[in-house]
C-alpha cells in the first residue's frame, strides 16, 4: 500500500550569477509501508535536493513544484506550518555526518528527547523513559546515552542519530548516505540494524546513496536517478539482472565484484549541467546506444514490457517518437 | 618476481602522546607494529583494513614522513630507514603519493601546467621548453588530451576524476620506481573509478611502476592488486595473490573482512560475520593474538600466543598469522 508518493517533483535554484539551476526535474515515486527503497545516482544527481524537498529544508533560493503525498495529504502544499507537523513525526532523516548533526556541547540522551519534547509527543519524563529505550533499541547503553557526541565512535553516533530519528515513532525513515563516512565492518553493522527496525518497527525506510551493492542487499525496490530526473525504478533484483536503462547496466558494471575477474569499465564522459537547458535525453552523450531521436527529445519514463513497477526512461524502453 | 624496489622488514612506528607542556601522557601508540612487505618493479600490493589498522601510517613511514621507532626501509637498494632530509632529497623523486581526495591535494592557485611541473623544478634542472614537453606527456599519459587544452586550467575548472588524473601526472612526471595511492578512488564517483584504475594499472605494465594502494575497499583490492596484505592494529595478519585471499581466506579477520562486502547481485545474499567487541585502540593492544577479542573462533591458546605470518602450504606465497591454521576442513 503506498505511504508516500512523489509526483512530478521540480526543484530550481536560483543562481547568484543569474540563471537557473534545475536540480530535480518530473521526478515520480512512490514508497510503500514498511519498504525499504533505494534513491541511487552519482554525486550532482539532485538526490540530496529530492529528500530535502520532501523534508521541505529547501534553503530560500529553491523553488518547488509537484506534489510529497503523504497517505494522500499534500505535505508541500500549506508551506512551513503544515510540514513542521511533519517532520521528525512521519518523515525522519538521518544525515551522513553523525557527528555534524549533533550539538557537541550536549549529552546524547538529552538531545534525543529534544524532538518529543519540540512536538509535544512526550512529557518530560516520559520522554527520557522513550529515550533509554530508544538508545537500548539501537545498541547503546543508557551509560553511554550520557556521553557527549566527541566520546561516542562514529558507528555510536550513527546509531544514536537512528534513535534520534525514531524518537517520535515516524512511518517514513529517509537515510541520507547513513555509511559513507564509516568502515565496511560499521556499515555492515549498521545496515543489519536499519534493517531490522524497518522489519520490527513497520518502518518505511528511504536508502539515499551512490553504492550499488548497499541498495541490492538491503532494499527491496530502487529508483536510479540521472541528472535530476528518473532514469530507472523498479524492483533491484529486475535493475540488476534486467536493466531497461544503459545507465543502470553501465552504473551496475563500473562496480567490481568481490568474487569475479569480470572487466569493470568507467562510463566516459561527465553529466551534463543542469543550469543549461537539456535537449533530448540527458544521458545520450554518454551512453553506449544511443538512437537517433535521442538527441531531438527526451524519453518519458515509462513501464517496462510485462514489468509492473519497473519504469524507464529511454527510447530503447519504446514511447511514441 | 623481477626485481625488487621497495623491502620493508620489521617496521614500527610508536607515537609517545605528550600533553601540552610536553610530558609523556598515556600509554604509547603502536601505530605500526612489525610490518614486513615487499613491492616487485610493476607490482600492485593493496593494504587493506579498517579505519585506524595503520595502513595510512605504514605509507607514511615508507615515505619518511613520520620516523620509524624500528625495522627498516629500503627503497630500490637504499637504506632510507634513518636518511636526514639531504640525503632523502635525491631519493624522494623514486617514489612519490597520490592522495584520496585530489581537490585538497591540488593547490587551488596553481594551473595544471604548475602543479605538473613543480617536481620537476625540485628535482631536474630543465629548460623551460624542456618541462613543457615533459608536463604535455604526463598530462598524455594519464588521459588528459588534448594536453593544451588542460595547461591552463585551475583544479575548480576540472572533474573529481581528472584532478585525480592530474595529481597523478605530477607524482609519475619524474617516472619513480614507486607511487603510493592512499585511498585513490575512495571519493570520486563509481562511473569514473575504473578509468583512474586503469590508468595506474598502464603505468604499471608499460612503465614497471609498482604500486602500494592503501584502500579499505576489498573489491576494488579483489580486481585490481597482485597481492593483497590484510593489516589489524598495526600488523599483517594475511597477505597472498588477491584472488587466493579472496576466494579462500584463512585468517578469520580476513573471513569477517569479505564477509561484510555487500554483492552487487539482489539474488546473492551475504551472510555477514558482524564483529562485536571494543573497536582496535593502538594504545591498548590485547595480548596474545591481537583479534582474539573479536574472533569468532578463538581458543584460550590464542589468548597467550602472538601468531606470526606462517606461509600456507598452497604454494603461492600465501601467509597468515593465526594460531588455529590449518583449519581442518
Amino acid at each position: 500500500m503506498t505511504l508516500l508518493e512523489v509526483r512530478d517533483l521540480n526543484v530550481w535554484y536560483s543562481l547568484d550569477e543569474g540563471g537557473e539551476n534545475h536540480a530535480v526535474r518530473d521526478l515520480s515515486f512512490t514508497l510503500d509501508r514498511g519498504e525499504r527503497m533505494g534513491l541511487v545516482g552519482e554525486s550532482g544527481c539532485g538526490k540530496t535536493t529530492a529528500l530535502l524537498a520532501l523534508m521541505a529544508l529547501l534553503p530560500p533560493s529553491a523553488s518547488v513544484s509537484g506534489q510529497v503525498l503523504l497517505d494522500g495529504q499534500d505535505l508541500l502544499a500549506g508551506g512551513e506550518a503544515i510540514a513542521r507537523q511533519h517532520r521528525w513525526r512521519d518523515l525522519a532523516l538521518v544525515f551522513q555526518g553523525a557527528m555534524n548533526a549533533f550539538n557537541p556541547v550536549r549529552r546524547i540522551e538529552d538531545q534525543i528527547i529534544e524532538p518529543m519534547l519540540t512536538h509535544g509527543t512526550r512529557t518530560s519524563d516520559s520522554a527520557r523513559d522513550r529515550a533509554r529505550e530508544l538508545l537500548e533499541m539501537v545498541g547503546i547503553t543508557a551509560a553511554a546515552g550520557r556521553r557527549f557526541p566527541h566520546e561516542l565512535s562514529g558507528g555510536m553516533r550513527q546509531r544514536a542519530m537512528l534513535a534520534m530519528a525514531l524518537a517520535c515513532e515516524p512511518r517514513v525513515l529517509i537515510a541520507d548516505e547513513p555509511t559513507t563516512a564509516l568502515d565496511t565492518m560499521v556499515q555492515a553493522q549498521i545496515l543489519a540494524l536499519l534493517t531490522r527496525l524497518s522489519d520490527e518497527l513497520g518502518l518505511a525506510v528511504l536508502l539515499v546513496t551512490h553504492d550499488l551493492p548497499v541498495v541490492s542487499q538491503v532494499c527491496s525496490r530502487a529508483v536510479v536517478m540521472y541528472a535530476g530526473g528518473l532514469a530507472e525504478a523498479g524492483p533491484v533484483a529486475d535493475l540488476f539482472h534486467r536493466p531497461a536503462h544503459p545507465y543502470t547496466r553501465l552504473l551496475f558494471e563500473a562496480t567490481p565484484d568481490l568474487h569475479s575477474d569480470r572487466e569493470v569499465v568507467s562510463i566516459p564522459g561527465a553529466p551534463p549541467r543542469l543550469d543549461e537547458p537539456i535537449v533530448g535525453c540527458s544521458f545520450r552523450p554518454r551512453c553506449d546506444v544511443p538512437l537517433e531521436v535521442c538527441s531531438d527529445r527526451a524519453p518519458r519514463p515509462l513501464s517496462v514490457a510485462d514489468n509492473p513497477g519497473h519504469v524507464a526512461a529511454c527510447w530503447h524502453n519504446g514511447g511514441a517518437r | 618476481m623481477s626485481e625488487i624496489v621497495l623491502k620493508v622488514d620489521a617496521l614500527e612506528t610508536t607515537f609517545a602522546p605528550r600533553s601540552s607542556l610536553g610530558r609523556s601522557k598515556g600509554a604509547p601508540v603502536r601505530a605500526v607494529d612489525g610490518v614486513s612487505l615487499t613491492l616487485a618493479r610493476g607490482e600492485m600490493l593493496a593494504l587493506v583494513g579498517e579505519s585506524g589498522c595503520g595502513k595510512t601510517t605504514t605509507a607514511q613511514t615508507i615515505l619518511r614522513m613520520v620516523a620509524a621507532t624500528g625495522g627498516s626501509v629500503e627503497l630500490a637498494g637504499h637504506d632510507i630507514t634513518h636518511a636526514s632530509h639531504k640525503q632523502m632529497q635525491p631519493l624522494r623523486r623514486n617514489i612519490q603519493i597520490v592522495y584520496q581526495d585530489p581537490y585538497e591535494a591540488l593547490d587551488p592557485r596553481f594551473r595544471v601546467r604548475q602543479a605538473v611541473e613543480e617536481p620537476l623544478l625540485i628535482h631536474e634542472r630543465l629548460s623551460k621548453a624542456e618541462r613543457l614537453a615533459r608536463v604535455t606527456t604526463a598530462l598524455e599519459t594519464v588521459g588528459l588530451t588534448p594536453p593544451e587544452s588542460f595547461l591552463d586550467r585551475f583544479p575548480h575548472e576540472l572533474s573529481g576524476g581528472q584532478r585525480q588524473r592530474v595529481a597523478i601526472a605530477a607524482a609519475l612526471v619524474l617516472d619513480p620506481d614507486v607511487l603510493v595511492a592512499d585511498e585513490p578512488v575512495s571519493m570520486l564517483d563509481v562511473s569514473v573509478r575504473a578509468g583512474i584504475l586503469d590508468l595506474l594499472a598502464t603505468l604499471r605494465r608499460e612503465r614497471g611502476m609498482a604500486v602500494l594502494m592503501i584502500t579499505h575497499d576489498l573489491s576494488t583490492a579483489a580486481r585490481f592488486a597482485d597481492r593483497i596484505a590484510v593489516m589489524y592494529l598495526g600488523r599483517i595478519v594475511e597477505e597472498g595473490p588477491a584472488r587466493t585471499v579472496v576466494d579462500d581466506p584463512q585468517h578469520p579477520y580476513t573471513r569477517a573482512l569479505l564477509s561484510v562486502v555487500p554483492e552487487r547481485d539482489p539474488l546473492l545474499r551475504v551472510v555477514p560475520v558482524l564483529l562485536t567487541g571494543e573497536p582496535p585502540n593502538a594504545a591498548n593492544i590485547p595480548p596474545g593474538c591481537r583479534f582474539h577479542p573479536r574472533c569468532p573462533v578463538a581458543i584460550a591458546q590464542c589468548r597467550e600466543v602472538d601468531p606470526v605470518l606462517t606461509d600456507l602450504a598452497d604454494g603461492e606465497g600465501h601467509r597468515a598469522a593465526c594460531v588455529r591454521l590449518p583449519w581442518l576442513t
